[in-house]
């Protein structure tokens, strides 16, 4: 271990080495313990200016309600689960089958469609920004729902892909030689060997994806305009402009925004993270 | 490695009759990877190739395209907002290089096996998850002239904050500020695997020879941790260069561009100015200087993949 680790006898110093990284975190997290506390204040508060004093009442049902009631927050949020959902269980299994297929065969040209799955992913949004724009229009699916379940889907299949690939090249080998000497077909190896013993890969991807299209900002800017179809995350930007200066309400609206993926990333908390550093290609 | 042929021998003794049968070892895995590669392919290698040939024209996004064959990066290379972006993405560069050396820092402080520090590390991810416009607004809050979180510790000290967001000279760095939060997090994630994978005899032999603190950090534990240093610093530098979120949500390059960066000139030109060539242009200018990047990542993981197998 490096750091040393501090003895389990020395318990003043455990104590107070404890209490030191809690006062770091509690600086750490200032901008979002700002935001959080803002979000419990009443509109009398905001309004007289009293922002950080000793609050004269608190309005946080009021201001989580007025989100809710006066702004379209509540749509945002059912969009965002209508896009995200059905592109997560797309991305599953699509990657699914690609990274079996690359971790399990050999084909002429296997290692440049692999390549092509990782390269494609760091590619800027920009360079492809005009033409998925234009392919959406042509389908006619500009501004629905389907453009950014279509583009999501697209888009993760590259990191998903690189991580099952990963995941099933790493099974160890005589399962499916096993599978082989039975007889099995592709399609049986696929369903009996590979499916059941993905599932934790496929738990960690499905956080790790969910959050990356949840968190999603451009596409949703750049493929639907209408707010019947507009996620959480180009929502908020909009309420910016409604509710100017009301901070009370841009706050708690913020929160709700960041809240899915942080209960996601809390229950899942282990898998979240090994799968990041086994991904380790996201930005 | 247990990877099975992909072209297998006729089986013996197969059926003539059962087609399926014989074709089965190599139409299944190619119609199983065939919907991924096929979409992907489309929708994102398509695209970027369009990209670039969109780029030698002129084009609103709805008539027709006229040639101009190098017009529009004749005209970039003339334009003062180029240069104004190009320059605020080398601050970003360079200011979010802070990240690894501070996730490594924050890594090692919280690596440590007591009861209750895994909830406080996992609370020091937080800001990874959060969605970069969320994290806009939380900062826009904080830079509130007069009433954001920054005014009041200014005033505590008998100062007033500058109004970062309206200030040119300043703009950038407080946005990029509000960047790195997220990017230092992401970077003490990978940091502390990589405290998790040292090698405990080599560490238990540096502390034999005497080596201790700083002397133990540089010679024993970070040359162990260059692999993660790289990837850290890799991707950090790609993140730089695709910052757009932040910048959209915070200022929308303003004021008066003073904080645009590539990835919002390209957005700004095409979605507002419906000059898709020319943004089409930027996103090409934008892909190459980050495909140096790109290249030399992928290079060097492919070499530490080739290493390990």
């Amino acid at each position: 271990m490096y750091p040393r680790p501090i003895p389990q006898t020395a318990r003043a110093a455990r104590a107070l080495y404890v209490a030191l990284v809690a006062a770091i975190l509690v600086v750490w997290l200032a901008p979002l313990l700002a935001i959080i506390l803002t979000s419990l204040r009443a509109t009398n508060d905001v309004a007289s200016g009293n922002l950080w004093g000793w609050p004269t009442e608190f309005g946080a049902v009021d201001n989580y309600e007025r989100v809710f009631t006066q702004s379209p927050m509540a749509r945002f949020f059912l969009n965002s689960l209508m896009i995200t959902i059905p592109a997560v269980i797309g991305v599953l299994v699509l990657s699914t089958l690609t990274g079996f297929v690359l971790a399990k065969y050999r084909f002429p040209g296997g290692r440049a469609v692999f390549a092509m799955f990782i390269g494609g992913n760091f590619l800027p949004a920009q360079i492809i920004m005009i033409p998925v724009r234009n392919l959406m229009l042509t389908l006619g699916i500009y501004d629905t729902h389907w453009a950014l379940i279509i583009f999501h889907v697209a888009f993760q299949t590259g990191f998903a892909t690189l991580f099952m690939r990963n995941f099933i090249a790493a099974l160890p080998g005589e399962l499916f030689e096993a599978a082989r000497a039975e007889g099995a077909s592709p399609f049986q190896t696929l369903r009996h060997v590979v499916i059941p013993l993905v599932r934790p890969a496929l738990g960690a991807l499905a956080i790790l994806i969910f959050t990356f299209i949840w968190n999603d900002y451009f596409w949703a800017v750049v493929l639907v305009v209408n707010d019947t179809v507009k996620p959480v995350t180009a929502g908020l930007a909009n309420l910016r402009g409604e509710f100017v200066s009301q901070w009370n309400i841009l706050s708690a609206a913020t929160v709700v925004v960041a809240v899915p993926p942080v209960v996601m990333f809390f229950l899942m908390q282990r898998h979240f993270i090994s799968g990041l550093t086994a991904g380790a290609v996201k930005g | 490695m247990g990877s099975m042929p992909a072209l297998p021998t006729l089986i013996e003794g197969a059926d003539m009759h059962d087609h399926w049968r014989r074709h089965r070892e190599w139409l299944s895995p190619t119609l199983f990877i065939l919907p991924g590669a096929a979409i992907f392919g489309v929708v994102i290698i398509w695209s970027a190739l369009q990209s670039v040939w969109i780029s030698l024209h002129d084009w609103d996004g709805m008539g027709p395209m006229t040639w101009v064959g190098l017009g529009n990066f004749e005209e970039l290379f003339r334009d003062d907002n180029f240069y104004t972006s190009l320059k605020n993405n080398l601050i970003w560069l360079v200011v979010f290089m802070l990240a690894p050396p501070i996730g490594l820092a924050i890594a090692l402080l919280v690596n440590q096996q007591i009861a209750g520090m895994r909830f406080l590390k996992s609370l020091f991810f937080v800001p990874l998850v959060l969605a970069s416009v969320a994290v806009g607004v939380v900062f826009t809050w904080l830079y509130t002239p007069g009433i954001g979180l920054l005014a009041i510790i200014f005033s505590a000290f008998g100062a007033t904050a500058p109004a970062l967001l309206s200030d040119e000279r300043l703009v950038t760095f407080a946005v990029v500020v509000a960047a790195l939060w997220p990017q230092i997090a992401f970077c003490m994630v990978l940091y502390l695997a990589g405290l998790n994978g040292l090698s405990e005899d080599l560490i238990g032999a540096g502390r034999v020879d005497g080596a201790r603190g700083w002397r133990m950090l540089r010679h024993v534990v970070l040359p162990q941790l260059s692999q993660v240093t790289f990837i850290a610093i890799a991707v950090t530098a790609i993140g730089a260069l695709r910052s757009f979120d932040i910048v959209s949500v915070m200022t929308q390059g303003g004021p008066f561009g003073s904080s645009s960066v590539l990835a919002y000139m390209m957005y700004e030109q095409s979605i507002f100015s419906y000059r898709f060539g020319y943004g089409a242009a930027i996103a090409t200018v934008l892909f190459a200087i980050m495909a140096v990047f790109i290249a030399w990542y992928l290079q060097s993981i492919y070499k530490a993949e080739r290493g390990n197998g």
